[in-house]
């Protein structure tokens, strides 16, 4: 196994990195230092965040060299993601662009047949578009076939830390869509970043967790390394779960003859 | 010897689809090398929820023979947790046996002297009368491949007849073009069955030296055509001893596999015929799938896809169907003539011969009772034509 060719590609750029981190929840001055632990080469950016106007502008304070992921979030409906999108291009942040269509403020879940309309618009006008969706695998078909440069499904709902409890759900993904899968959203320990990456994730996307940690710049290195050992674990094929006894049924092959 | 044609280029009149299934499939199959796997890989394999490729073919390898009976308890379990104990009952129908292709070990091919028939329409009610008596609602119809005796229109007719008669209808034909699938399916047609006979185009291309069917590509997207027409369902295989069978049957479920990877929609269904003895070729023969092996084929295609349908053929011997409809199969067939014409008892004798020997001759009510017996649910229809 070499993992030096072990790359990520999402519409034909290629990351080493297979963590991509949040800027959202935190404080500006902390960004680098995670970025810098996270070994992180992407980072989402709120464009709703972006125009500084009094405040600090995030985008001073994200390293040049990490690409940006700006997201839509904000948008309700297709046309409004559609919208974000484009301007975001305006402002010089780049190609990529993550799909957030929001259209319930409790629980912040996706609106997946919105996400399939403006992916499908924004993949016709060039972006690299990453869609943040509910784990439905004819929606991840749909997206696929509307251009979508990979899939994002939420392991639980954003921001809850709860981990993976759409889990078999992403793994039918996983086996059936040939996209990159990157779990988005839900993800609270290492641990459960690492189970994903073993599931055969592609990479790992988390805000929260980190966010929410007692030392930020620390939990980002801690979820760097569970990625990476989880990324090992998911190459290496896992091993089978050995029985102590083997299960006692009668024998069902005992008529085959020549 | 005059020159044989080039079998990888379409003739006039065959439709092209752009496909990128053959390829994979090929890839698979020149890449599988069967004595790669070990105890430990096929006791991975069948430690999983959901199988890889490369499970699969652990699981086709010499070395997964040593665990056959964990396999059979394991695609029990799959086979009951997707079918329940649900088996499908249908038989053949063949209403013409004249052919245009030469393929060397089948008793159709145009050269071998046997008595040939087309049915008309009359015959055809006949024939299906005397089907649906029996309580069958699932029919198979089949020709030999020729496309002048037996054009798409008579296909089709036959197709209307079978309507009045059964709820569900498949084809068993030569391989035609999507618009020609479509009017099928106007007829009353769900369900289209084509093998690839082997998946080693080099094999192929040495048996079946004349006709269409010498066209390998034609032939493989043929499940795919009609996917496009609108058919709901597919079957395909290999037909086990022409060549390597491990490697023909991994190709076999790989293609299933990807044909369902690229239209969710389609119901995918496999047989696995062995090589039979046909008549005037004594020589022809199984060659090494005795019976563990064709065994081990059926479990590795139900585990690897749990939820796809297995024909058990008439051509397996009474005793390892019944067992095998236990393990694996849900879909067995009842009551066979391969003879032109010989359902309708009062026609007395078969107007054409058969393409191959069966091995199991009972009738329909033997199957059901052997089913019932098994502690299984023979059922007609499970389907509905929309």
């Amino acid at each position: 196994m070499n993992n030096q060719k072990d790359l990520l590609t999402i519409g034909g750029h290629e990351f080493t990195s297979r963590f991509i981190l949040g800027s959202g929840k935190y404080s500006l001055d902390l960004i680098n230092a995670a970025v810098k632990n996270a070994g992180a080469q992407m980072i989402t950016l709120a464009l709703r965040r972006a125009n500084g106007g009094k405040v600090a502008n995030i985008l001073d304070y994200i390293p040049k060299n990490v690409t940006l992921l700006p997201n839509t979030s904000g948008a309700r409906n297709a046309e409004e993601a559609v919208r974000i999108a484009r301007i975001s291009r305006e402002l010089g942040c780049g190609d990529f662009v993550k799909i957030e269509i929001i259209r319930d403020t409790k629980y912040l879940l996706p609106d997946n047949a919105e996400t399939i309309k403006a992916t499908e618009i924004l993949a016709k006008e060039g972006f690299i578009v990453m869609p943040y969706m509910y784990p439905d695998l004819n929606t991840a078909r749909d997206l696929k076939n509307a251009g979508a440069a990979c899939i994002m499904p939420l392991g639980s709902p954003i921001g809850t830390n709860k981990g993976l409890c759409t889990k078999e759900f992403i793994q039918i993904i996983i086996n059936e869509v040939d996209l990159p899968v990157i779990v988005d959203a839900g993800i609270g320990r290492p641990s459960q970043a690492c189970e994903a990456m073993e599931m055969g994730a592609a990479a790992v996307m988390a805000n929260t967790a980190i966010a929410t940690a007692g030392d930020i710049p620390a939990m980002a290195e801690a979820f760097r390394k569970a990625i990476e050992s989880g990324r090992t674990a998911y190459l290496s094929g896992l091993g089978r779960i050995l029985n102590e006894g083997s299960s006692a049924s009668s024998p069902i092959t005992g008529f085959l003859q020549d | 010897m005059e020159e044989r044609i080039n079998h990888m280029e379409y003739l006039p009149g065959m439709e092209v689809i752009k496909s990128e299934i053959m390829d994979k499939v090929i890839s698979y199959r020149n890449e599988y090398d069967k004595d790669n796997y070990t105890d430990e890989d096929v006791k991975c394999a069948l430690q999983k929820d959901v199988l890889s490729p490369d499970d699969f073919a652990a699981l086709l390898s010499p070395a997964a023979l040593d665990h056959l009976e964990e396999m059979a308890q394991r695609a029990k379990v799959e086979t009951n947790k997707h079918f329940g104990n649900s088996i499908n009952m249908f038989t053949p129908l063949y209403i013409s046996n004249y052919c245009e292709n030469y393929c060397i070990y089948c008793g159709f091919n145009c050269h071998n002297k046997i008595n040939r028939s087309c049915l008309n329409t009359e015959e055809i009610e006949h024939e299906m009368k005397a089907i649906a008596k029996t309580g069958l609602q699932e029919i198979l119809i089949l020709t030999g491949e020729s496309r002048y005796k037996s054009d798409v229109k008579y296909i089709g007719e036959a197709c209307k007849i079978a309507r009045k008669y059964f709820k569900v209808i498949g084809v068993e034909v030569y391989p035609m073009n999507t618009d020609e699938y479509a009017y099928l399916h106007q007829c009353g047609v769900d369900y289209v069955t084509v093998f690839q006979e082997t998946y080693n185009s080099d094999k192929y291309e040495t048996l079946h030296l004349e006709g269409h069917k010498r066209i390998f590509p034609y032939r493989f997207d043929t499940q795919e055509r009609a996917i496009m027409a609108g058919i709901r369902g597919v079957g395909l295989a290999a037909l086990l001893g022409l060549d390597d069978f491990r490697k023909d049957a991994f190709a076999t479920g790989m293609h299933g596999y990807l044909l369902q990877k690229k239209y969710p929609h389609a119901e995918i269904a496999f047989s696995c015929p062995r090589l039979r003895p046909i008549i005037n070729n004594e020589k022809i023969n199984p060659k090494d799938v005795h019976e563990r092996q064709l065994l081990q084929i059926i479990c590795a295609y139900r585990i690897f896809m749990p939820f796809a349908s297995i024909t058990i053929s008439t051509r397996e011997r009474e005793g390892f169907r019944n067992n095998v409809i236990n393990i694996a199969a849900t879909k067995i067939s009842a009551g066979v003539k391969v003879d032109i014409g010989s359902h309708d008892e009062e026609s007395q004798h078969a107007k054409g011969d058969g393409q191959f020997e069966i091995s199991d001759k009972r009738n329909v009510e033997e199957v059901f009772n052997a089913i019932l017996e098994k502690g299984l649910q023979p059922v007609m229809s499970d389907y509905i034509y929309v």
